[in-house]
């Protein structure tokens, strides 16, 4: 039972009466809470635990890198309205990271970092926070750092299209967590993706200088495009056992739709190849670009410092 | 007597108010989605997140657990329930009517759709009044607001800004 204490009822010369006059009933600063706590958790009949697990971790690893760089706008944005709308994209997407890591923690716990007995960091936060550059799943769409306004509008573009396409049918899944997460998580990527194509339209038929450095941007992401539609082992064998979804499937939804931004906004469809990875392997592989590991340095530098920490 | 302890239990759960949103009550919000009590006298609430990284999750549960103990029932647990999402169509009239007369405006009629979700280019345009001075003569400011629930209006009329719960 938190100690929950206030000031005298009848101090009224104060203008704080009333008021708690400690922390304790805050959500931060005093314990962690699970974000699955009474759901049912079961694996369902004919899946992998460690598959389920696996292919959690992508899915979750794509929302917390993506957060994370989108987070660093966070008081650097051109003005103070889309400072906040960035922050509440990497919010929403820190949210279903932390979701997905839960789910993948409950099905496979063998997956989740040790660490000393006594540590109160819950599973989600070890997944997060000690893990190592190799056992990331995320694309490298996700990763590579962050350009100017116009970048990052092209980069949530292009993400949050293919993964609303990917939520919508990954909200028909028979694990009942990712089913739920999913239909959740269409809400938010739908006005994410409404955010990105209005700012792309605006950047594209806006001036010679916003229009240059939009066209800049997709043509540093394109190659990281297509490696969003390639089908990892893991991801067919849950899309076959009717827990996930084959991305390659999403290809004609996704298209139609970006086709629709990039036409509205006058901007071909840039037709150079795709980066390629190191001897086939890419990011759900655990292969990545530099950058995961400079991002995930600064991200997890504090934990990593207090595996006992209590915050 | 079991009936008794759950109303009196459900009383209290449904009078604990939200953290962000301390005009209206966890109910209101329709982020309180079930009580029961089981022969034991165990209480069990169920919450939403009303978004994925709603921040206040911890903070409801710490207030439930926290009223329902000093009520009398010892034993007290909160369950998540992700499942079905929550909803701005669950907010109740007397919700509807606290967000308003706190000055913030309530939410129109959530979104329904079959099949794929429209992408919609244009800003998005909604039927808002001033909370403040009731006019309908008023501008978007910013779709995204202090939390990830409002967007913010400006109203043409009395000149003041507020906020709108965006229709979820």
């Amino acid at each position: 039972m938190p100690d929950v204490r206030t000031h005298e009822p009848d101090d009224h010369d104060n203008a704080y009466a009333g008021l708690l006059v400690n922390d304790v009933h805050w959500a931060f600063g005093t314990d962690f809470e699970d974000p699955l706590a009474g759901v049912d958790a079961t694996v369902p009949d004919g899946v992998e635990p460690a598959a389920l697990a696996t292919y959690c971790l992508m899915l979750g690893d794509d929302a917390l890198v993506m957060s994370q760089r989108i987070a660093e706008w966070c008081s650097n944005a051109p003005d103070l309205e889309e400072d906040i709308a960035l922050s509440n994209i990497a919010l929403d997407l820190l949210g279903q990271a932390r979701l997905l890591l839960a789910r993948a923690a409950a099905a496979d716990g063998a997956q989740v970092p040790a660490l000393p007995d006594g540590s109160p960091v819950p599973d989600e936060d070890r997944l997060a926070y000690f893990r190592d550059v190799a056992q990331f799943r995320n694309v490298r769409l996700a990763e590579v750092p962050n350009g100017d306004f116009a970048q990052t509008v092209t980069r949530i573009l292009l993400f949050s299209t293919w993964r609303l396409a990917l939520f919508e049918e990954l909200s028909r899944s028979r694990d009942a967590v990712l089913a739920a997460v999913a239909a959740k998580g269409v809400k938010e990527l739908t006005y994410h993706r409404d955010f990105a194509g209005r700012w792309f339209l605006t950047l594209a038929r806006g001036t010679a200088d916003s229009r240059r450095r939009l066209l800049a941007g997709l043509d540093e992401l394109w190659p990281l495009w297509a490696e969003l539609f390639e089908t990892h082992d893991v991801e067919r064998a849950a899309s076959g056992a009717g827990v996930g979804v084959d991305p390659a499937g999403l290809t004609a939804d996704v298209d139609a739709v970006l086709d629709q931004v990039l036409a509205a906004s006058g901007v071909d469809r840039p037709d150079h190849g795709p980066l390629g990875g190191a001897h086939g392997r890419r990011g759900r592989d655990g292969h990545h670009t530099g950058a995961l590991g400079s991002l995930l340095e600064e991200m997890q530098v504090v934990a990593r410092a207090h595996p006992r920490g209590q915050w | 007597m079991v009936t008794a302890t759950l109303e009196r239990a459900r009383e209290v759960a449904c009078a604990v108010v939200d953290p962000e949103l301390p005009m209206l009550t966890l109910a209101d919000l329709g982020v309180l989605r079930d009580i029961t009590v089981d022969d034991d006298g165990v209480v069990t609430a169920a919450i939403t997140p009303t978004y994925s990284g709603c921040p206040a999750m911890a903070a409801m549960r710490d207030d439930l657990v926290r009223e329902l103990r000093a009520a009398g029932f010892p034993d007290v647990r909160v369950r998540i329930a992700l499942e079905p999402a929550w909803t701005t169509d669950w907010i109740t009239p007397a919700g509807r009517k606290a967000l308003a007369a706190a000055g913030i405006s309530p939410p129109g009629p959530a979104p329904r759709r079959s099949g794929p979700v429209p992408l919609r280019l244009a800003p998005t345009r909604r039927a808002v009044r001033c909370p403040l001075c009731g006019s309908d003569d008023v501008e978007a400011g910013s779709e995204f607001g202090s939390t990830a629930c409002k967007a913010l209006y400006r109203c043409r009329a009395c000149l003041e800004p507020f906020e709108h719960v965006k229709e979820i």
